[in-house]
C-alpha cells in the first residue's frame, strides 16, 4: 500500500501584489518523518507554512492532510486538522502559568478544571521528556522553557503535525540538542514535524529529509544521508558557493575602546549590564556571544551614548593617539562633535536604525543631515551614496524614494549596512548584521567586516550563529545574563566551551 | 478531523498592494470616493426630506460660491482654515497631539486685539507688524508651555494642550467684559470701526467693504515657507525621523528634547497668527467664539492632507465650501444645521475610507489574479 502523506501541498501559489511568495509549489510531509524546510530569507518558507496554519490562504493550489483534501481559511481550521505551529515570537501571556496559557482560547464544554488539564500537561511533558513545571509562572521561565510551553501547547491540542518556525534562533548548543531531542522523541510517538531554519549543520543533525525553497519555487528534496552542507548550500544559492570566512591574522591592534566595570539598568530598574569590562581593540574583529538578551543590545547602545551607564567607564582612544576620551554621559551629538565617528548597526532595524517611511535616500541622510552650513539638507550626496549601495549590494527597491519598511527584511538590513560602512567609521558595532540576509550576501558582509578590520577599524560583531563567530573573529565576549563571563581567544575554543559560557555566570566561576 | 472536505475560498479578501500605485491611480480612487460619497448622500437626501439632491448641491455651491461676497468669505475663511493646519502640520508630523490650537489662536486674537485697542495711534504699517510679532509671540508662549514641561517631565501633551485651552478662554472671557462696548453688552464689538486701525487694508479694489486679498498672500506665504521648512529643512527632517521613532531619532543624534520645544512653539506661534488674521483680517472683535472649533476641524485637515502644507490648500477650502453650503441649505430648506453636517460627514467617511483602497485591494471568490 502507497503511504498516505501526513501532509500535501498541490501546486500552491500565494502573491502579493506583484510579488510572487509561492510559485507552484508541490511538498510533502510523510507521516512520522522531520523534515526540514531550507531556503534563504525570502524564499518563501514562511509563507509557506503560514498557509498551513492558516494565516495566509493560497491563492492557487489544494492541500491534503491525510490524503484529505482540507479548506484551511483559519487558525482554528489548521487545529481542526491537527496542525500546530510554534512561530518564532512566542504567544504567551507572561503573567500566567504554563497552564493557564496552554489552555486559553480552547472552547471546552463546562467548567474550566485548571487541576486535570495540569495533570494532562504533565502527561505530556513526561511522555517526551519536557522540562517544565505545569504552574510556574512564564516570566519565570528562561526562552528554551517558553518555547517548550508553545510546543506543550500544540500538542496539548491533539496535534500530529508540527511546524516549528527557526526555533533554534534564541537557544543555546546544548539547548538546542534538547530540543532535538525532544523532536525525536516526538517523531517516535508517530507525530510529523516540519522545522524551518537556515543552520545547515542542525538540518543535517535532525531531520530525515529536506525540501529546499529558492525564490518562491520549490527546488527540490534530498534524503539528509545523502546530502552535505556544500550540496545543499548550493541548492540553496542555486550555485556553488565557497563557505569559508577568510580571516587574515590582525596588524598592528591596539586598545580602542576600553570598558571598565560598566553597569547599567533599564527603566524598571532592573539590571542590564552588570560590572562589564573588557577593550576593544583597533585591527580586530570582537565577536560578542550569548543568548538572546543577555545584555548585547544594552552594551551596544551604551557605547553608542543611546543608554543611560549607572556607573563605569568607557573610555575612547583615537586612531591619531591622541588623548583618550570619555564616553560615558555623552549623547550621541555629543560624540560625533569630538570628531569620533562611530558607526553602529542596531538590532531593531526600523525601529532605531533606519527610518521606515523614508526612501534609500532620506535614511542616508540620517548620518548626514547635520552637515553643510545653512538651514537647508543637503540631498545630493545622500542621494548619489544611496545609488551607489543600491547598485554595490544589490538591493532590491523600485526607487531610492521607495519607503524603506516596504522592503524585504535582507534589503532593509543592506541598506543599513551600506550606510553605517560608508560613514569610514574608527569604531564599527553591528548587531546581529547579518539576520535576514541570504548565504552569499552575509558571506559578502562578512568579507566587508574584515575589510574595515583590515583598515584599522575596531569592528564588533554581535552574532547568534556561534560557528559563524568562532570562524569570523579573532577574539570573542561572552555575555550571560549582563555579565561577562568570558573573554577568548576565537581561534582557541570550541562551540561547546562558548555554550558552556553562554549559560554560564561568572559569579558561579568564582565560586568553583 | 475537519469536516470541511473540499477547497472553500472565502467570499472576500483583503489583500496589500504590492509597490506603489501611480499618482493617477491613487487621485483616481479618490475622486471615484467623492463621487461615491456624493451618490450615497443623494440617496439620504431623496429617503430623508425628498428634494432632488442635484438641487441640494447646487445649493451647496451656490451658498459658498454663489456670489462675489460668498466666495470672497469663503476664500477668508479657508485661508484662516489654512493657517491653524499649516501651523498644526509639524507638530503631528511629530506625533505631538496639539490639541490646543483654540487656545493658540485665541490669545494671538487676544494680542491682536490689545494692539488695536492700545496703539491705534501708531502709523498702519508699524502697528501691522508689532501685531503680527505679538500674535507670534502669544502661541508661542502657548506652544511653549505644553512643550516644555512635555521634554523636562514628560507630561501628556494632549491633555496639556487641551487645559490651555480653558485657560485661554477664560483670559478671552476677562478680556472681553474688559474691553466691552457698549458698557454691559458683554461684546467687543467691532474694535477701530470708523478709522479701520490695525485692519489688514484692501489689497485689490474694494468689491463691498473687504477684499480679503491680504489674508491670502500673508497666509499662503505662510504655506509656502512651512512647505520648505517642513521638506527642505534640517529641522524638517529631525521632525520626520522624530514622528516615525524617536529611538531612531536619539541615533541620529538629533536632540529630541530640543526639538519638541522648538517644534511646538513654532506650531503655536503660527497658530497664534491665525489668531491675528482672524481678528485684524476678518472680524476686526474678539469674542470667546473667535476660534470657533477651527482648532479642532483643522486637524483634520492636516492629516487628510498628511501634512503636505499644499496638499492642505485643497482640504481647507473643501471643508469651508462644505460648512458654507451647510448652512445654505439648512436656510433654504429649512432643515436642522445637524442635516447639513451629516452630509459633511458622509463625504469625510468616503474620503477617508478611499485611503484605505490606496494600499489595500479586495479579491473575491473565484476570480483568478492576473499578474
Amino acid at each position: 500500500m502507497e503511504s498516505v502523506c501526513a501532509i500535501k501541498m498541490e501546486n500552491i501559489t500565494k502573491r502579493f501584489g506583484s510579488i510572487v511568495a509561492n510559485k507552484g509549489i508541490n511538498l510533502e510531509l510523510r507521516e512520522g518523518e522531520i523534515l526540514s524546510l531550507l531556503g534563504e530569507n525570502g524564499s518563501g518558507k514562511t509563507t509557506l507554512m503560514n498557509m498551513l496554519s492558516g494565516i495566509y490562504f493560497p491563492d492557487e493550489g489544494q492541500i491534503y492532510v491525510h490524503g484529505k483534501p482540507v479548506t484551511i481559511a483559519s487558525p482554528k481550521d489548521a487545529f481542526d486538522n491537527g496542525i500546530g505551529m510554534i512561530h518564532q515570537h512566542f504567544k504567551l501571556v507572561d503573567v500566567f502559568t504554563a497552564t493557564e496559557n496552554i489552555v486559553l482560547g480552547l472552547e471546552d464544554e463546562g467548567k474550566l478544571d485548571l487541576k486535570a488539564a495540569s495533570r494532562k500537561v504533565k502527561e505530556i511533558c513526561d511522555k517526551y521528556g519536557f522540562d517544565i513545571d505545569p504552574d510556574q509562572k512564564i516570566y519565570d521561565m528562561s526562552v528554551s522553557q517558553k518555547q517548550t510551553v508553545e510546543i506543550v501547547k500544540v500538542l496539548y491540542r491533539g496535534a500530529d503535525i508540527l511546524i516549528l518556525d527557526e526555533p533554534t534562533a534564541v537557544l543555546t548548543p546544548q539547548e538546542t540538542d534538547k530540543l532535538f531531542a525532544i523532536m525525536r522523541a516526538m517523531k517516535a510517538d508517530g507525530k510529523s514535524l516540519i522545522i524551518i531554519t537556515h543552520k545547515l549543520h542542525e538540518v543535517l543533525d535532525v531531520s530525515d529529509r529536506v525540501a529546499i525553497l529558492r525564490k518562491g519555487e520549490y527546488i527540490g528534496d534530498v534524503a539528509t544521508k545523502d546530502a552535505n552542507q556544500q550540496s545543499l548550500t548550493d541548492m540553496m544559492v542555486g550555485r556553488s558557493v565557497s563557505l569559508n570566512i577568510d580571516r587574515p591574522t590582525p596588524v598592528n591592534v591596539k586598545p580602542r575602546l576600553v570598558i571598565e566595570n560598566v553597569t547599567a539598568y533599564d527603566e524598571l530598574g532592573v539590571k542590564r549590564l552588570d560590572d562589564v569590562s573588557f577593550t576593544i581593540n583597533a585591527g580586530e574583529v570582537l565577536g560578542i556571544a550569548g543568548v538572546a538578551g543577555s545584555g548585547q543590545k544594552e552594551l551596544l547602545e551604551s557605547i553608542a551614548g543611546l543608554y543611560p551607564v549607572a556607573s563605569g567607564k568607557i573610555t575612547y582612544f583615537g586612531p591619531e593617539n591622541d588623548k583618550p576620551r570619555e564616553l560615558v554621559g555623552l549623547d550621541p551629538m555629543s560624540i560625533r562633535k569630538n570628531g569620533i565617528c562611530m558607526s553602529f548597526v542596531p538590532e531593531d532595524r526600523l525601529g532605531m536604525g533606519l527610518v521606515g517611511t523614508m526612501g534609500m535616500t532620506g535614511n542616508m541622510m540620517l548620518r548626514s543631515w547635520r552637515k553643510g552650513k545653512g538651514l537647508f539638507v543637503n540631498r545630493k550626496e545622500p542621494e548619489e551614496l544611496a545609488n551607489r549601495i543600491w547598485k554595490d549590494l544589490e538591493v532590491v527597491t523600485p526607487s531610492t524614494n521607495f519607503p524603506v519598511r516596504r522592503m524585504s527584511g535582507g534589503n532593509v538590513q543592506k541598506v543599513l549596512v551600506g550606510r553605517e560602512i560608508a560613514q569610514a567609521p574608527s569604531v564599527l558595532m553591528t548587531a546581529y548584521a547579518v539576520r535576514g540576509l541570504d548565504i552569499n550576501t552575509s558571506y559578502t558582509i562578512y568579507n566587508l567586516l574584515t575589510e574595515q578590520k583590515m583598515k584599522g577599524v575596531a569592528v564588533v560583531y554581535v552574532g547568534e550563529d556561534l560557528d559563524v563567530l568562532l570562524e569570523l573573529c579573532d577574539r570573542l565576549v561572552i555575555l550571560c545574563g549582563g555579565q561577562v563571563s568570558g573573554v577568548v581567544d576565537a581561534r582557541a575554543i570550541t562551540k561547546e566551551e562558548v555554550g558552556l559560557l553562554m549559560t554560564q555566570h561568572r559569579k558561579e566561576d568564582a565560586a568553583e | 478531523m475537519s469536516t470541511v472536505t473540499t477547497t472553500r475560498e472565502p467570499l472576500i479578501r483583503i489583500s496589500k498592494r504590492g509597490g506603489v500605485l501611480p499618482a493617477w491611480k491613487s487621485w483616481g480612487i479618490r475622486l471615484i470616493g467623492l463621487a461615491l460619497s456624493l451618490v450615497v448622500c443623494g440617496l439620504l437626501i431623496v429617503a430623508l426630506i425628498g428634494i432632488n439632491p442635484l438641487k441640494v448641491y447646487g445649493t451647496i455651491i451656490d451658498g459658498a460660491l454663489g456670489t462675489s461676497k460668498r466666495t470672497w468669505v469663503t476664500i477668508r475663511d479657508s485661508m484662516t482654515m489654512l493657517c491653524i493646519a499649516v501651523g498644526l502640520a509639524p507638530a503631528f508630523k511629530m506625533r505631538f497631539w496639539n490639541i490646543g490650537a483654540e487656545g493658540q489662536i485665541l490669545v494671538g486674537g487676544i494680542a491682536t486685539a490689545a494692539c488695536m485697542i492700545y496703539l491705534k495711534s501708531l502709523p498702519t504699517f508699524l502697528l501691522l507688524i508689532i501685531m503680527i510679532a505679538v500674535s507670534l509671540l502669544a502661541g508661542a508662549v502657548w506652544g511653549f508651555l505644553p512643550g516644555f514641561f512635555k521634554a523636562k517631565w514628560n507630561t501628556n501633551e494632549t491633555l496639556f494642550t487641551l487645559m490651555m485651552n480653558y485657560i485661554a478662554l477664560q483670559l478671552t472671557s476677562f478680556f472681553v467684559a474688559k474691553w466691552e462696548t457698549p458698557y454691559g453688552s458683554n461684546k467687543v464689538g467691532m474694535i477701530n470701526a470708523t478709522g479701520h486701525e490695525g485692519w489688514l487694508p484692501n489689497l485689490f479694489s474694494d468689491g463691498f467693504n473687504k477684499d480679503f486679498g491680504w489674508n491670502v498672500v500673508i497666509v499662503l506665504a505662510v504655506t509656502l515657507f512651512m512647505y520648505l521648512y517642513m521638506n527642505k529643512s534640517k529641522h524638517g527632517y529631525e521632525i520626520a525621523v522624530i514622528g516615525d521613532s524617536e529611538n531612531t531619532a536619539r541615533y541620529a543624534g538629533i536632540r529630541v528634547n530640543k526639538a519638541y520645544v522648538r517644534t511646538i512653539v513654532l506650531s503655536g506661534a503660527i497658530c497664534g497668527l491665525a489668531g491675528f488674521i482672524a481678528v485684524s483680517g476678518a472680524s476686526h472683535t474678539i469674542s470667546t467664539s473667535t476660534a470657533g472649533g477651527r482648532g479642532f476641524t483643522a486637524i483634520i485637515v492636516a492629516w487628510l492632507a498628511q501634512f503636505n502644507s499644499v496638499v492642505m490648500i485643497i482640504f481647507s477650502f473643501l471643508l469651508i465650501i462644505l460648512e458654507k453650503g451647510a448652512q445654505a441649505i439648512a436656510s433654504q430648506y429649512g432643515l436642522s444645521q445637524e442635516v447639513s453636517e451629516m452630509i459633511t460627514g458622509i463625504i469625510l467617511f468616503f474620503i477617508l475610507g478611499s485611503e484605505f483602497f490606496v494600499n489595500y485591494t479586495l479579491r473575491f471568490r473565484g476570480k483568478k489574479v492576473t499578474k
